[in-house]
């Protein structure tokens, strides 16, 4: 005897009924431009690898107009990526100091913190 | 207690959003503003230079792999919520690209 579990039927378009929901949707979607970009990262390594012309290319196709506008759609999505995961971080990781619980507030103050440091670290690296 | 692969899946998934949320806009930045209006230059030797220190290549693959990993993981959820049934043709798709880019990035990384 097979299992009919109960499954309610859901509309699609569901997430576009309510800004909130739209909101959701627009924060999960951001996933798929930070795995666009990362896989922009990895023909880079794969680039970097093959040696000195495969990444002159590889760097001219970043320059490129559409490659300049792929990024910069993915720049929007991961900045409110940025954004939307600070914003959950102390409902995630509700932080005791001395038995006293650390304020949201400071949650996301700590973590705009390490975003500037993280991102002066890197343009240094980078040799700006 | 029943065993769930659950923390397995999950870690990775939050470092990868919490090394996203860090790194991500910035790099962006660099590859898609600062290097095509020139005001940086993103020479071979200097990234391979830094891709062939020990240090640096796990600081790239962690860059790499974390947040493939967390935009795989969200992207399996997300097809639910859009309606899609979390069989394994989604499990497939996120977690196996995500997979192969990590061992392209991997396997890119020991060669240089």
């Amino acid at each position: 005897m097979s299992r009919r579990p109960y499954t309610r039927k859901v509309r699609r378009s569901w997430w576009l009924r309510h800004r909130r929901y739209v909101a959701y949707m627009v924060r999960e979607l951001t996933s798929l431009f930070i795995g666009i970009y990362s896989a922009v990262l990895v023909m880079g390594l794969v680039r970097l690898a093959q040696g000195q012309s495969a990444w002159d290319s590889f760097v001219m196709m970043l320059s490129s107009t559409p490659g300049v506008l792929v990024q910069l759609v993915c720049l929007l999505f991961a900045t409110y990526h940025s954004v939307t995961w600070f914003a959950l971080t102390p409902k995630a990781i509700p932080v005791m100091v001395r038995g006293q619980p650390v304020s949201a507030k400071t949650i996301i103050r700590i973590h705009y913190a390490a975003w500037a440091a993280v991102s002066l670290v890197v343009l240094i690296a980078a040799g700006v | 207690m029943a065993r769930s692969n659950k923390p397995i899946l999950w870690l990775p998934f939050a470092a990868g959003g919490l090394v996203a949320a860090l790194i991500t806009p910035i790099l962006i930045f660099i590859t898609g503003v600062l290097v095509p209006v020139g005001v940086l230059h993103l020479s071979h030797e200097k990234v391979a230079a830094f891709a062939h220190n020990p240090i640096g290549k796990l600081i790239l693959l962690g860059v790499v792999a974390l947040p493939t990993w967390h935009a795989a993981h969200r992207l399996r959820m997300t097809a639910h919520d859009l309606g899609l049934s979390d069989g394994v043709a989604v499990k497939a798709a996120c977690y196996g690209s995500a997979f192969v880019l990590i061992l392209a990035a991997a396997i890119a990384l020991l060669m240089i």
